[in-house]
């Protein structure tokens, strides 16, 4: 049996909707976190954890009957972002986007400092720069000003 | 250049140009500043006060400037006895006070709140302190006392004491970036100035030479920029005192100074400065606090839009 043919018992071709593939090992579910995509979320989602590729493992999620916009997806290149997007209609790849890295969040992240108003009661929600430095994604709060560089996941919403 | 409605959050928000065009503005305030006859500037304008920690010379400044130009000053009094304990956000707090009032400078503990507030509200927010954050007033007042005592163009200034929790000395490095200064730190290992600091004044093209006393810096340099240092960053009192004692400015500490060495504080002092040392012609520091009226003066008419 080919690969290509392991890989379709795994998890069946989505006849309509959103693949994104390549996602960091291990952030699947983190994914789902920030596209706000929950058991109770309608439609049929598939998730691989730890699958093989070309370039060693990669975490892979499909969401049928749903077309994700790219401002939705790009908030996902914070944990991942070397993920592709796919979107796929009538078993077809349409459009096949490596995600964009945002220039600005928010809601998504947590601020690190606990003595920064966004950890308040205050009727707002955390907002934070995107900028890259060597190749590294690093977030400063629009509030604080603390830079998070390191296990951003961690400090998901 | 208009400053009309503009939000005071953070000196990273200035330019030279507008900086030194506060300063002007400041120079042109000081001889009301002075006279304490007083003028009609800010008459009709309410200034909001809410300071959510402790200040005096922050909030009593920021106060004498309002009165002095002519306007009202509304204060939020103690926070116990405002709905602030009755669990209001700083939100909604912001929001009511912006509607009886022109502008408001608010200290709040918390890094970020004046960013907040300014995002909830119609007039003008001065930040007079945001916990570790910012507290660009109070650097708008240190350029200007290096302006009027000394020079700020090529300036040789050494900032001695907590450079690593001392907001006020890392805002001012950065300011002095703008102007081309030669920069000096001394102070102990543990409260040394943070290496991205030094690295990004590096990259300006700012000298930066770390020096091992006091006495060393001080046969240079045209201005001495004293920090407090904090007891409580020491775990053992013997150390605090070792340091305290080591960073001590006395009149013999000064026996090497240039004749036209400024030192400023921006206070209170505990121990670093000897009140001997207030009868030399060195001591600044309480016309540095003199001058954080006219410099407040300056950024109340200008986010009042009664100057350009």
């Amino acid at each position: 049996m080919s690969e290509v043919a392991k890989k379709e018992i795994r998890v069946q071709p989505i006849c309509s909707g959103t693949v994104i593939d390549h996602i960091t090992a291990g952030q699947a579910l983190n994914v789902l976190k920030i596209l706000g995509i929950t058991g109770t979320s309608w439609g049929i989602v598939s998730i691989l954890i730890n699958a093989p590729s070309s370039y060693g493992k990669k975490d892979v999620v499909k969401i049928e009957g749903r077309e994700l916009v790219s401002s939705e997806v790009d908030k996902i290149s914070l944990i991942s972002p070397g993920a592709t997007i796919n979107i796929i209609r009538d078993y077809d790849v349409q459009e096949k986007n490596q995600v964009g890295i945002p220039s600005h969040v928010e809601g998504v992240v947590k601020c690190i400092n606990p003595n920064c108003i966004s950890n308040s009661n205050e009727p707002i929600e955390s907002k934070f720069d995107v900028n890259t430095r060597e190749g590294k994604i690093e977030l400063r709060c629009g509030y604080c000003e603390r830079v998070i560089c390191e296990n951003i996941a961690d400090h998901l919403l | 250049m208009s400053f009309e409605h503009m939000h005071i959050i953070s000196m990273k928000e200035f330019t030279r140009d507008m900086i030194d065009h506060v300063l002007e503005v400041a120079e042109e305030m000081e001889p009301i500043a002075r006279s304490k006859s007083g003028s009609d500037l800010l008459k009709g304008k309410v200034l909001g006060v809410l300071f959510f920690e402790p200040s005096t010379r922050t909030r009593m400044s920021f106060e004498a400037a309002m009165m002095r130009l002519g306007g009202e000053v509304l204060s939020l009094g103690s926070v116990d006895a405002s709905s602030v304990a009755k669990g209001e956000t700083l939100a909604d707090t912001i929001r009511v006070v912006a509607g009886y009032s022109n502008a408001i400078v608010l200290r709040h503990p918390m890094e970020g709140a004046a960013r907040l507030a300014s995002e909830f509200s119609t007039v003008p927010i001065l930040n007079a302190g945001d916990g570790a954050g910012h507290h660009p007033t109070q650097t708008f007042l240190d350029l200007y006392t290096i302006k009027r005592e000394s020079h700020l163009e090529g300036l040789k200034i050494a900032l001695a004491g907590d450079l690593k929790y001392g907001r006020t000395v890392h805002s001012l490095c950065y300011a002095l970036s703008f102007y081309g200064a030669e920069i000096t730190l001394v102070s102990p290992p543990e409260l040394s100035m943070p290496s991205e600091i030094i690295e990004d004044l590096k990259k300006k093209n700012i000298k930066v030479i770390e020096a091992d006393s006091i006495e060393d810096a001080i046969q240079y340099v045209e201005v001495l920029y004293m920090t407090r240092i904090q007891k409580e960053r020491f775990p053992d009192p013997a150390e605090y005192q070792k340091v305290a004692n080591r960073l001590q400015i006395t009149p013999e500490v000064l026996k090497n100074a240039k004749e036209n060495l400024r030192i400023m504080h921006p206070l209170p002092r505990t121990n670093e400065i000897t009140p001997r040392v207030d009868e030399t012609p060195h001591a600044s520091y309480f016309d540095q606090s003199f001058y954080g009226v006219p410099i407040r003066m300056a950024l109340l008419c200008l986010v009042m839009g009664v100057f350009e």
